[in-house]
């Protein structure tokens, strides 16, 4: 039973796609945007998924989904399905750089340019303490499927923190938007790229540098999250026999500020990611023009 | 282990309780226990002398769960049992869905939108028709036609297996008293066992997408039809089967001639609670990739959009009220008109669906034209950006939401959960034992302090307390709004009938769509995570004291009246207590339901339990999100039977 489909794929008699759609608004883009050249350019009727990361893997390794444009990094789940199982093939760089690190609002950064650095964020604990964080101050985290060092972290650096967790990136981003209206100090696990810092400033604080391997043991970790160029992974089947749609996707490759234009797009203007990526596709014809099959 | 010692000497003093003490048997029961307690407790402190539950007295189950986990990955693709057997059911399961799915496609959205109004004709009358054919416009007004029609396949499927499945384990129910005692708790975890839990087993074993979606619904939904078919075919008239028998029918035809027919209401009700449950477990199931209008909700979410998740939440609103109100009539009809059968009428329901599809097929009307759609998601991101920026923070006087959340968080739910983890683990114990024999018997105890101990040995002490702490403060600010509610509802025709919409829309709305909502208006944490609680438990039990009030003996009331009595007086004196077992299975339902909302709370920063679960199937954990909803089957067990009305006790079926 390795190969299942979706009923609802093909119901038109069309080439398929199926693309795996992550909760957070840049992978949304990313699909936005090969889903309309899929569509408009060659032809072919896509179906998207929402997914998490790790069951995105196995439903990538089952054919149920054709291709993630956009993965932080699964060294586990690469090994099982690259190396062992060859199930699935690494479809090349994103062209985007993911970094995960602490952040401050810009506002608040200003007014004490010292927060910046961890030594110092103890000093700011009571200005940054919540309800939920009892008596510390808040470190906010977000979803539980993002990878995080944050608990070690605060207990390895001592820093007087508590790490609240919430639990879904929907609700980290209103929690944070909230805070910037009120002008308010806060903490926050948060991400490169990213289209909320187009709409909350936010300045990254120092953790002591990351080094190759310093992140081995999970428990004793005492250093920042490393940049990760992001890859992407297509179905092996797919990628051997998926013709000019699987071309397209190996060739997609753009840069952090195209995706954050069309991500903000659809998270700030609300626009539909179809209308989003309609828009990015018009003005920026050279840039999609060479990922096409020829 | 401790379980066992601590609970044991129960049924030798529930069996045989002393003489003197039956006139005061509360206080007596309360005294055996002290006793108890006075016995075991110092032998439990000396050997396992810590707060929290004691490490000795856990099982790790990781390891064997992870283990599992692995080797369904690692032979999935090649073991007969996946080949064979999973992986028929698997393509069974496609196949089905989208046959039904090419249908409706086949039929347009006139083909489609004509077969629901003349259906809800025949069995429901005009008015309903016309209910039936609003909701399906609305459904394509607001863009949402392919997604509905995506969703009404996969529930036409899984409400399907649902019926079959219960209906044959409630016809075995029915049958044998055996099967009857063996079922009642497996249709009781089906029901508490939180959705998010099992999603991963299920994506384990036939992978995401379509089919574990079907799968995880029909286990959400069968269990009502089963219970309905049990209940209907228990219930028949004694007096009618006897003459059935004494006719010389066989036990075949006294089944089908006698006792099915005579069921036929329960087979309904059963069908419409089995719709429910399926069309609740739309959103959750999109979480698996179910596609749809649980995937429209999840994915709108992600870009943080309100009012796209409503207008695709809306859709499924509409969806369970029609069907509601479409079976509940049909139901209500079968006793008034079953002599004058019109097949007539059927023939009319086919021809004219026929026939429309046709038209718009030649037409060429099939798919929902674009133009015809209304955006709505500007207006509604309007109005919660106006209202979470004017309530948020700064009202004067009264402070702004985000206060009163801090302020609940500091004075109840902080000193509800450092209480909590505070007691020593044996006490807990020995409360839960309190509290559930003296509304139960020494059986509603037993099981009560078993599932306490046994989320200890599950090793989910502390989190479970935490999240205890949290379902009582919801269910305390549940009760006291929904009874409020209820009794002015009660008092008031008009005020039930405006109320009436109003709960129909929260009872079905998918509970992902006010996450966000929640947040604007109480920040990331313990707080929003009880106001969602509030918000999916409030409609019941308004909906119960309300019932519950309203049912009083009118001969009562008209004698209170006559004596004098102020509304005030009839109220506290005649009408509350006389609907005292209708606000106990408010109090009950508040509690179920409450409990049901916690793994939304770990999407809001509840933390605890909910958060582990969706963490489990986030992480492909198996062995963090299992633990986890065992341990909310349990806590859900123990407050069920802590909170068990009185009539359910009476049957003698409580435990």
């Amino acid at each position: 039973m390795t190969k299942q489909s979706s009923p609802y794929a093909n119901a038109h008699g069309a080439k398929t796609v199926t693309l795996s759609v992550q909760s957070w608004v840049g992978a949304q883009a990313n699909v936005a945007v090969a889903q309309y050249l899929l569509e408009h350019e060659l032809g072919y009727r896509v179906d998207t998924v929402q997914v998490d990361e790790i069951p995105a893997w196995d439903a990538l390794s089952q054919g149920r989904v054709d291709a993630i444009l956009e993965d932080w990094g699964h060294p586990d789940q690469e090994a099982r399905y690259v190396k062992d199982k060859k199930t699935i093939v690494n479809g090349g760089d994103l062209g985007v750089t993911g970094h995960i690190g602490w952040f401050v609002p810009t506002y608040f950064a200003k007014q004490h340019p010292d927060v910046t650095n961890w030594k110092n964020l103890n000093k700011y604990a009571s200005q940054l303490k919540t309800a939920e964080s009892g008596g510390k101050g808040q470190l906010l985290d977000g979803s539980p499927s993002y990878v995080t060092n944050d608990k070690a972290l605060v207990k390895n650096l001592k820093l007087n923190y508590q790490v609240v967790f919430s639990g879904s990136e929907a609700a980290q981003i209103t929690q944070i938007k909230q805070f910037a209206k009120q002008k308010k100090p806060f903490l926050t696990y948060w991400y490169q790229p990213q289209w909320l810092f187009k709409k909350v400033p936010m300045t990254e604080v120092k953790l002591p540098p990351y080094k190759d391997g310093c992140d081995a043991d999970p428990d004793a970790i005492t250093c920042a999250y490393p940049k990760t160029p992001l890859q992407k992974y297509l179905n092996a089947d797919f990628s051997k026999d998926g013709g000019k749609a699987a071309a397209l996707l190996k060739n997609f490759r753009w840069t952090t500020e195209d995706q954050n234009e069309v991500s903000l797009m659809i998270a700030e203007q609300k626009l539909t990611p179809e209308q989003a990526a309609k828009k990015w596709v018009d003005r920026h014809r050279s840039t999609w023009q060479a990922w096409l099959p020829k | 282990m401790a379980a066992a010692v601590t609970t044991a000497p129960f049924e030798k003093t529930g069996a045989g309780p002393l003489a003197g003490l039956r006139r005061h048997r509360a206080l007596g029961k309360l005294l055996l226990l002290a006793v108890v307690a006075a016995v075991l407790v110092p032998l439990a402190h000396a050997q396992w002398s810590s707060g929290s539950w004691p490490h000795a007295l856990t099982v790790d189950f990781s390891q064997p769960l992870t283990d599992a986990s692995t080797w369904i990955l690692d032979h999935r693709d090649s073991h007969p049992l996946f080949l064979y057997f999973f992986g028929h059911i698997s393509n069974a399961v496609i196949v089905s869905v989208r046959a039904v799915y090419l249908v409706l496609l086949a039929a347009g959205w006139a083909g489609v939108t004509a077969a629901a109004g003349l259906v809800a004709w025949r069995v429901a009358g005009l008015r309903l028709a016309a209910v039936a054919v609003a909701a399906f416009l609305i459904c394509g007004v607001l863009g949402m036609w392919v997604p509905t029609m995506q969703t009404l396949a996969l529930m036409v499927v899984a409400v399907l297996v649902s019926v079959i499945l219960g209906a044959l384990l409630g016809l075995a129910a029915g049958l044998s008293d055996t099967m009857h005692r063996a079922l009642r708790p497996v249709l009781d975890t089906m029901q508490v066992l939180p959705a998010y839990a099992y999603l991963l087993p299920v994506v384990l074993i036939f992978g995401m997408g379509v089919p574990a979606a079907v799968l995880a619904t029909v286990v959400y939904a069968a269990p009502p039809m089963a219970r309905l078919t049990a209940l209907g075919l228990r219930s028949a008239d004694g007096g009618v089967m006897e003459a059935v028998a004494s006719l010389g029918a066989t036990a075949r035809q006294r089944l089908l001639t006698a006792r099915l027919p005579l069921a036929r209401k329960e087979l309904l009700l059963g069908l419409n609670q089995t719709i429910m449950m399926a069309l609740s477990m739309a959103v959750i199931a999109s979480v698996i990739g179910a596609g749809g209008l649980g995937d429209r909700v999840y994915q709108a979410l992600a870009s943080v959009d309100v009012g796209a998740a409503l207008a695709a939440g809306i859709p499924i609103v509409l969806l369970a009220v029609v069907l509601d109100r479409v079976t509940g009539a049909a139901g209500e009809r079968l006793g008034a008109d079953e002599h004058a059968p019109a097949p007539w009428k059927w023939g009319v329901v086919a021809a004219g669906t026929v026939l429309v599809a046709l038209a718009s097929r030649f037409a060429d009307r099939l798919d929902w034209p674009d133009s015809w759609v209304v955006g709505i998601a500007a207006p509604v991101n309007d109005a919660v950006d106006w209202m979470t920026d004017h309530l948020y923070s700064g009202v004067p006087y009264i402070g702004g939401t985000a206060d009163w959340a801090a302020h609940f968080t500091t004075w109840i739910l902080d000193p509800l959960r450092s209480g909590l983890t505070w007691l020593p683990w044996w006490s807990v114990l020995l409360i839960v034992a309190a509290l559930a024999w003296l509304i139960g018997t020494w059986r509603t105890a037993l099981t009560a302090v078993l599932a306490m101990a046994a989320i200890g040995v599950l090793g989910v002490w502390k989190p479970s307390l935490d999240t205890l702490s949290q379902v009582l403060a919801a269910v305390a600010v549940t009760l006291v709004l929904g009874f409020a509610i209820g009794i002015a509802a009660a008092r008031s025709s008009r005020l039930e009938g405006l109320l009436r919409p109003v709960l129909d829309v929260f009872q079905t709305l998918p509970q992902f769509v006010y996450l966000i909502p929640v947040v604007a208006l109480f920040g990331v944490g313990r707080a929003p995570a009880v106001a969602a609680a509030v918000v999916y438990a409030l409609p019941a039990v308004v909906r119960i004291t309300t019932q519950g009030l309203r049912q009083v003996d009118p001969a009562a009331m008209e004698s209170a009246r006559s004596m004098g009595a102020t509304t005030g007086q009839q109220l506290r004196q005649v009408q509350l207590p006389l609907a005292r077992p209708a606000l106990l299975l408010a109090v009950n339902q508040g509690v179920v339901l409450v409990l049901a909302v916690v793994i939304i709370g770990g999407l809001v920063g509840g933390g605890a339990l909910g958060y582990d679960v969706i963490a489990g199937l986030a992480r492909g954990e198996l062995a963090t999100g299992l633990v986890a909803g065992a341990a909310i089957v349990c806590l859900g067990l123990m407050l069920d039977r802590v909170t068990q009305p009185t009539e359910r006790r009476s049957t003698g079926k409580g435990a």
